[in-house]
């Protein structure tokens, strides 16, 4: 109507201006309808285009879309001991879970599921905040680790339970539990912590990822690659046909240097101490055993472990998370003698067969501070022989005195000492080897003399890890050969040996060692066994006793009880385990540790105190 | 023309019928608000009332499936549809004087915003739209989408017919300034909107067919410059992509390409409702806002297109009919501009979702999901039923 009124309009309309103006915008406004009229056109033409030309083509392609890509996660290398035990390893397990879409009572469902697998309130509440927040046609996880009744349980309700599924999936396992806590850790779910530093694109459909020990060290090696999996999905996203398969590489397995029965030993033999014990095999590096304790069962961290758990292991006084054997620091008490030892013949101040007078106490001149011995009277005149095998403590103040902080630091740093070995484990200490300059930086104090009087015995400042012991008598045994120690073989290196002026020096410390454990006055006589052990106990203070009061360890608190240390190695002729004992409180390591390595030794020897061992004589100086 | 034709025929009865304002043979047709008694007060024009309710009905049906079924985005979906009308509605009843009235105050305060926004705006989305007045937060270039043609059209409707060089030198500076202060932002797909209003009202004010071909001359010369020294990466992007959209499946050809299989896939009579696969599997993004159409497309196939076409002409139909019968050159110039930026929106958004023009951010009128978008929509419509249903007093063009 518009378009023929305005146009007979258009034809009547004066030359008026008005007229001429309303006359051209008329004409206009029939345009403007055509070009509306083609510009429909056009867009019902193409739409028309699409869905009738094109029709099969799109209607392939929308079939086409329908293929999706799902991930095949790798299987995660297992872990195995020196003999081919499965120290870590994976087994199947059935888990239950919900598609909110293919679900038609969400909420009677949940009802159904909570009482069949018997999921607390926390758990179900969480359950919904999934379902709710998730995506719908997404899984969510109802419950792991089904039993068998439950999955009968579950298989007959299923009429009842339409988008609930039971589905296979691996495990992480320790079977060995605590024995291997620290030193192999676990897998964990992949938090945002670890999104930071791995590549999402690996670890598509993957659970776990190391957290600690073995398993984060090495975590690439142990993951593997995903695989990928093309599938045709009807228009619910169910599978319908599997079209290709990329299979995922899965991750390498791990053998490891440990040994079960030597952990298992060294752990027993610790016995309700608190502490570490670590055997080295002194010709390789390899760590044959490794213990801290009181340990914890990595199982309970693999599929998340609860708050309340979480919270038991982490205020738990023993601290079973903290690893003793590589991350705790301890004074390494009387165990440092034999570097000091091998220091003081090094830089020319101590003669072997030379005789030292003992007292009670040492003093610096000038002063009148007493640094006393641990044996109340003295050890008298002494030998270097003999103030290794008794622990003389007053010789070893005075050479620490006389040898000065600086010269302690650098012959101690360049033992290893205060250094990390270089193990193959996530969070080793370096330790500690006081020095000046380190006195200086974080105290903002000068040294002074009375600290490298008690440095000398392994007290004050000085801190080792029981790794470090291990390696430190591991290069006694060799003496001076450095390996660096491994787990894994790949971490085995040879690490420049230690260069002593006279390589007689080594015999001089070592066979003061031995006669710690095979002379009359050794410390550790106890432990003489029909082969050779050298070694050396040590005391570490964790209480200082007032100036005139005296050590008595029945008076005394657990906790404020000295930790007992005892490093060793045997046989002393050919050495081929070293051991490094700490009991946390364990009063002396005469007493306490070097029974707990003579076991260790026992087994690695295959020695059995059936057996009859011919007794050697052995001469100074062999 | 020479013949100077006697009007008094014409003339009488379109006098008698206007000067009233209501009255005349036709009237009970022309403005039906009267007959509804109490509601008879409400003006409103129900051919296009009828229309728009149709459009926005089919709009809330392609929604639930579009939304997954979500009975809650209907319900919010229909809340906003009914404010939406009667904003609309209230428009409607505020004399068209008024709008000419505030037209310059208006275009002046958003062009200022505008220079504010792009020294202060705020950032989102990569790119400076917003401006924070401390309670509200807008985007000035939206009110421009009206604002521009009620501009133009008080302008030119104060100067001769025909507009003289000097008139469209004025209104094409007026014209410019905003529309180049929104491509800097950068938002084309508004920028676009602005300045067609803008040259539709020119073009119904008689604009000569010279400086229309001379103006699409210059346009054509400075596409090349825009590419290389205006245009951002991501629009170029877009533009490439429409040319060849497999080059880049899954990223920017993807809401192009999913959106042709989804559409191609209806076939003419469509998939049936709610059984579209392509909107249900999650392969079309933004279903509910700027590619509902490909939804309805895939669920109701080229019938279903052909029907919410015609609606949609329907309604630039009864805009340009409305235009037509204007009394004031101010508003029918308004009426016809309006009408045909309809179109244009509905022809950006449907021409992107089926793959002719490059894909811009504008929405499908009354359809897609979308609060700004449809607010300045509605006002424009609300101004055409004020056009439609107060008319001039004097009787006479003024």
């Amino acid at each position: 109507m518009s378009i023929r009124d305005s146009f007979r309009d258009a034809q009547h309309d004066a030359l008026n201006d008005r007229s001429r103006g309303r006359r051209i915008f008329r004409r206009r406004v029939l345009l403007a309808a055509l070009i509306a009229v083609i510009v429909f056109s056009v867009l019902i033409w193409r739409a028309a285009f699409l869905q009738v030309d094109r029709h099969a083509h799109f209607s392939e392609l929308a079939e086409k879309n329908r293929i999706r890509t799902l991930v095949i996660p790798p299987e995660r290398g297992r872990i195995f001991d020196d003999d081919g035990r499965v120290v870590a390893g994976n087994i199947a397990t059935f888990q239950a879970q919900i598609t909110p879409e293919d679900a038609t009572d969400i909420k009677h469902e949940l009802v159904i599921l909570q009482d069949v697998l018997g999921l607390d309130d926390d758990t179900l509440h969480d359950l919904r905040e999934r379902i709710r927040f998730g995506r719908s046609f997404d899984p969510a996880l109802v419950n792991s680790d089904l039993t068998p009744y439950e999955m009968a349980k579950l298989a007959q309700l299923q009429p009842w339970l339409p988008g609930v599924e039971i589905v296979s999936s691996l495990k992480r396992t320790y079977p060995y539990g605590r024995l291997f806590a620290h030193v192999v850790g676990y897998v964990g779910r992949i938090n945002v912590a670890d999104l930071k530093r791995i590549n999402p694109d690996l670890y598509q459909g993957t659970q776990y990822i190391g957290k600690s020990g073995i398993e984060r060290q090495y975590e690439d090696i142990l993951h593997g690659t995903p695989g990928h999996k093309e599938v045709e999905v009807d228009a619910l996203g169910r599978v319908v046909k599997v079209l290709k398969v990329t299979p995922a590489v899965p991750g390498r397995d791990i053998h490891l240097s440990l040994d079960v029965p030597l952990q298992g030993i060294a752990a027993a033999s610790l016995g309700s101490y608190s502490g570490a014990v670590v055997a080295e095999d002194p010709r390789t590096g390899a760590i044959k055993a490794m213990v801290s304790r009181p340990s914890f069962d990595p199982n309970l961290f693999v599929d998340g472990i609860s708050r309340k758990a979480y919270q038991a292991l982490l205020n738990d006084p023993e601290r079973p998370l903290y690893d003793r054997a590589v991350t705790a620091t301890y004074p390494p008490g009387s165990t440092i003698k034999p570097v000091m030892a091998l220091a003081g013949l090094q830089y020319g101040l101590l003669d072997p067969d030379k005789k030292f007078f003992a007292g009670p106490y040492f003093q610096i001149p000038g002063d009148k501070h007493h640094y006393r011995d641990w044996r109340k009277w003295g050890h008298g005149w002494v030998n270097l022989d003999q103030a290794i095998t008794q622990s003389c403590d007053v010789y070893f103040y005075d050479l620490a005195y006389r040898m000065g902080i600086d010269r302690l630091h650098e012959f101690l740093t360049g033992f290893g000492l205060g250094e990390k070995t270089g193990i193959d484990l996530p969070g080793e200490s370096t330790g500690l080897v006081p020095s000046r300059a380190w006195k200086r930086k974080t105290k903002g104090q000068v040294w002074y003399p009375g600290e490298t009087v008690i440095a000398g015995i392994g007290q004050g400042y000085m801190l080792s890890t029981v790794l470090q012991l291990a390696q430190t008598v591991s290069i006694l045994a060799e003496s001076g050969k450095r390996k660096r120690p491994w787990l894994v073989k790949n971490n085995e290196f040879t690490e420049p040996p230690i260069q002593l002026k006279n390589p007689a020096f080594w015999q001089d410390v070592r066979h003061g060692m031995l006669d710690v454990v095979n002379s009359a006055h050794g410390t550790a006589r106890r432990i003489a066994a029909p082969y050779l052990i050298a070694g050396k106990t040590g005391t570490a203070q964790v209480f200082t006793v007032a100036q005139n009061a005296q050590y008595h360890a029945k008076d005394l608190a657990k906790k404020l009880h000295d930790h007992a240390v005892f490093i060793g190695f045997a046989p002393y002729g050919d050495p081929k385990i070293a051991v490094a004992v700490l009991a946390e409180h364990g009063g002396s390591g005469s007493g306490t540790t070097a029974p707990m390595a003579r076991r260790v030794m026992d087994y690695y020897l295959g020695y059995q105190p059936s057996k009859v061992v011919k007794p050697e004589f052995v001469q100074h100086g062999d | 023309m020479a013949i100077k034709e006697p009007r008094s025929r014409f003339r009488a009865h379109e006098r008698l019928d206007s000067a009233s304002g209501l009255g005349g043979r036709q009237d009970w047709f022309r403005v039906p608000g009267r007959i509804f008694g109490v509601l008879g007060r409400i003006r409103y024009d129900p051919v296009l009332l009828f229309f728009l309710m149709l459009i926005a009905a089919i709009g809330l049906v392609a929604g639930y499936s579009a939304s997954e079924q979500s009975v809650i985005w209907v319900e919010k979906s229909a809340f906003r549809f009914v404010l939406a009308f009667l904003l609309m509605l209230l428009i409607a009843q505020i004399p068209q004087r008024l709008f000419f009235a505030v037209a310059p105050w208006l275009f002046a305060g958003v062009v200022l915003m505008l220079v504010a926004v792009w020294l202060v705006g705020d950032v989102g989305k990569g790119a400076r739209r917003w401006l924070d007045l401390g309670f509200i937060r807008f985007q000035p270039a939206e009110i421009l989408k009206i604002g521009m043609p009620m501009m133009l059209a008080w302008f030119l409707s104060k100067r001769p017919s025909p507009p003289r060089f000097v008139d469209v030198v004025i209104a094409l500076t007026l014209l410019a300034v905003p529309t180049v202060l929104i491509v800097m932002q950068p938002d084309l797909g508004t920028a676009i909107l602005v300045m067609m209003a803008g040259l539709f009202v020119l073009f119904f004010a008689g604009l000569s067919w010279y400086y229309m071909f001379g103006f699409a001359a210059v346009i054509s010369a400075a596409a090349p410059l825009m590419w290389f020294y205006v245009m951002h990466d991501y629009q170029k992007e877009r533009i490439l992509t429409l040319f060849n959209p497999m080059a880049d499946p899954l990223g920017a050809g993807y809401h192009t390409i999913q959106s042709m299989i989804a559409i191609g896939s209806g076939g003419i009579w469509g998939k049936g409702w709610l059984q579209g696969t392509q909107s249900h599997l999650n392969f079309l993004p933004e279903g509910t806002t700027d590619f509902i159409l490909a939804v309805y497309a895939e669920e109701f196939g080229l019938m279903g297109l052909i029907i919410l076409f015609s609606l949609y002409l329907a309604v630039i139909w009864r805009g340009l009919y409305i235009a037509a019968y204007a009394e004031s050159v101010a508003g029918r110039l308004l009426a016809a501009a309006i009408s045909m930026t309809f179109m244009v929106y509905v022809f950006v958004n449907a021409g992107m979702v089926i793959g002719i023009l490059p894909v811009v951010g504008v929405p499908l009128p009354l359809m897609s999901y979308g609060g700004t978008a449809l607010v300045t929509i509605m006002v424009a419509l609300g101004m055409l039923m004020s056009i439609r249903t107060q008319r001039s007093f004097l009787g006479h063009e003024r």
